[in-house]
């Protein structure tokens, strides 16, 4: 977002001699708001992430490859894999169906769809953990029949991964919508009518018409995915090399005061960051030539 | 292959699209679907092509005899062109063309090299030779048309169905690539309904056309037919320009054709049907006067608008521009007018 503000910027300064339009600002206020942004970006986001590769490396390039190796820093990045693959899938396969339905059909409580869609946004992670150990916990709804079954799903794998599904629940399927709405369904019913069947309408059609699209949601529930801790926090119970995923596992060694450690998986989770931007930008860019085209 | 169409009704809620539609469509015929819009010709188009359902309960449709209300769009053999041609962006021209054949199933496909001879031809006949490996939005409007109608003819349909073919395209393009159509029709012989709102584009290439208004087919005919002898006063006015008179404003100077006007009732009359001449007529002779209110000679037609004093009604003529030359108008001049042809309806009708 900050690298758009500065390059709009960078685009309304005048050529110097030029002659002041009315529609332009005075040089002074435009200096003023371009030194406000470049300020906020290098104290909120260039320090911090200065500050994590700086304290990750602060004894040296072995103790980082030390603290990454470590058993358990390896245990939580599996983990967090782990999560991000399934719940990435189940939410491509969930929004696009979603999307599908309210793109291309009209029926009664679409509006409330759309709603229910938005809700993980709306709802604070914390919560929704919350609504996972309320239903599934020793004390919930089937926390009793689960016991009796022996299954575990609250402070263990299926808990995370359930937690991190809802929280990353909106993003494919909010990219997908405006785009399905805009484009309509005309190409479908075309290939209907030519005698192709709903499979081959929608692997033929559909899917190459939306697949920036849809790229560009999986990189951001990925990213999500990956990096969600509220909601895992409350249902995952911190066991050590076993539900810990990685945001959760920096909170573990920042509190015991292993800050190489720490900023050693951190500085994963950050690295993280920067591959899915430089991954948007690409997938963005390749989308805006698909469509000049 | 001829279309049936019986007793088909559509309602979206509260709104009725359709009610009740009977309708023919004789072989190898090309067929106008004339109306409006919200008249229902593009429901009624979508019906029949099985892109839209008939409402429950309501009649049936047949493809030569063969019932098919039921069966599914793809396996109703009909070649459907979109207004906005719908073509698959993604894919080149020859790839969309080709569309229809690669989604067969295995036993069914023909093989690569027939399909590409196949996408050639039709490349040929639709005048896009050399075009195969663009891309859709590389091509102009009346271009990306013709591919859509290639690509519908691939799967060699029983019937073609066009929704508003020219409807995207300027005016200069849409009369080039009607009058292609027509020709085309007289090559191939394909039973064809088109959907159009532009009398002047139905009239000009159908062999029949069927006029439709509120859910309503209002008639059905050849276009000399319908335009000279409209069953309803919303096809007289739809088909041309009109003008409505009050019979009894004109009374007695009523001319030939109308013997059973009503006491106020209406009398439709087409501008180039007025007759107007300088000197004043005789005794006996049937006519009118009006006073000349304005002169538009611009055009292959002149036009006149003229005020009919006892009524202070407004009379359109048309006439040609030797004649308009000829009978050398002034403006505020008195002249006589001669109802040539002229219609009229009972009051019952509303328009």
């Amino acid at each position: 977002m900050a690298v758009v503000v500065t390059s709009a910027l960078a685009k309304a300064r005048p050529i110097a001699g030029a002659p002041l339009r009315a529609t332009q600002d005075p040089r002074w206020v435009r200096w003023l708001l371009t030194g406000i942004a470049l300020v906020f970006l290098a104290f909120f986001l260039l320090l911090p992430l200065a500050a994590v590769f700086g304290e990750a490396l602060r004894r040296g390039v072995g103790a980082y490859f030390a603290a990454v190796g470590d058993v358990d820093a390896l245990a939580s990045v599996k983990l967090t894999l782990i999560a991000a693959l399934i719940s990435v899938p189940a939410n491509v396969l969930f929004g696009v169906a979603a999307a599908w339905c309210i793109a291309k059909y009209s029926f009664r409580g679409k509006s409330l769809l759309i709603t229910l869609i938005d809700l993980p946004f709306a709802v604070s992670p914390v919560i929704s953990g919350l609504i996972y150990v309320l239903v599934f916990g020793a004390q919930g709804w089937l926390g009793p029949w689960l016991i009796e079954h022996d299954m575990k799903i609250i402070f263990a794998v299926p808990g995370i991964v359930l937690a991190t599904t809802f929280v990353t629940f909106p993003f494919v399927a909010r990219e997908l919508i405006p785009l399905m709405q805009a484009q309509g369904s005309e190409e479908e019913y075309a290939a209907i009518t030519l005698g192709a069947n709903g499979w081959q309408t929608f692997w033929r059609v559909t899917l190459p018409n939306i697949k920036w699209g849809l790229l560009y949601g999986v990189i951001l529930c990925n990213a999500r995915a990956m990096g969600e801790f509220g909601a895992v926090s409350v249902v995952s119970g911190h066991i050590r090399g076993e539900t810990n995923t990685m945001p959760l596992h920096v909170e573990i060694l920042y509190n015991e005061y292993n800050f190489v450690g720490a900023f050693a998986v951190a500085s994963l989770l950050a690295l993280l960051a920067l591959v899915t931007l430089v991954l948007k930008s690409i997938v963005e860019w390749r989308h805006a030539q698909a469509h000049a085209a | 292959m001829s279309i049936h169409v019986s007793n088909i009704r559509k309602s979206f809620g509260a709104f009725t699209a359709l009610g009740g539609i009977d309708l023919n469509v004789p072989a190898g015929k090309l067929v106008a679907l004339l109306g409006p819009s919200g008249s229902g010709k593009t429901t009624l188009l979508r019906i029949i092509a099985g892109l839209d359902e008939p409402d429950i309960g309501s009649g049936r449709i047949a493809f030569h005899g063969e019932d098919v209300t039921r069966v599914p769009a793809g396996k109703r053999k009909v070649g459907f062109v979109f207004q906005h041609y719908a073509l698959f962006r993604h894919m080149t021209v020859f790839e969309n063309i080709a569309f229809g054949l690669n989604v067969r199933p295995r036993r069914d496909r023909p093989p690569a090299s027939d399909i590409a001879d196949r996408v050639h031809r039709l490349l040929k006949l639709v005048q896009l030779e050399g075009l195969d490996a663009r891309f859709p939005s590389q091509l102009s409007g009346g271009q990306r048309q013709r591919v859509a109608l290639a690509r519908a003819l691939a799967v060699e349909p029983k019937v073609l169905l066009l929704d508003e073919p020219f409807g995207a395209l300027d005016a200069k393009v849409r009369k080039e690539l009607r009058r292609w159509l027509r020709r085309f029709h007289e090559e191939i012989h394909l039973t064809t309904l088109f959907v159009t709102h532009d009398q002047e584009e139905a009239l000009e290439i159908a062999d029949e056309v069927v006029i439709m208004n509120q859910a309503k087919i209002e008639q059905v005919g050849t276009p000399q037919e319908v335009y000279d002898r409209p069953a309803t006063p919303f096809v007289y006015q739809f088909l041309g320009n009109v003008n409505v008179l009050r019979a009894s404003a004109l009374a007695p100077a009523v001319t030939p054709g109308a013997p059973a006007l009503m006491r106020d009732g209406q009398i439709y009359v087409r501008p180039h049907d007025i007759a107007i001449s300088r000197h004043v007529p005789g005794a006996g002779a049937a006519g009118f006067f009006a006073e000349v209110r304005a002169i538009h000679a611009a055009g292959p037609q002149a036009r006149l608008s003229l005020e009919h004093m006892p009524g202070r009604e407004r009379i359109e003529v048309e006439l040609s521009r030797s004649e308009l030359v000829g009978l050398d108008l002034k403006l505020h001049e008195q002249v006589s007018l001669r109802l040539r042809r002229t219609h009229a309806f009972s009051d019952d009708y509303a328009i």
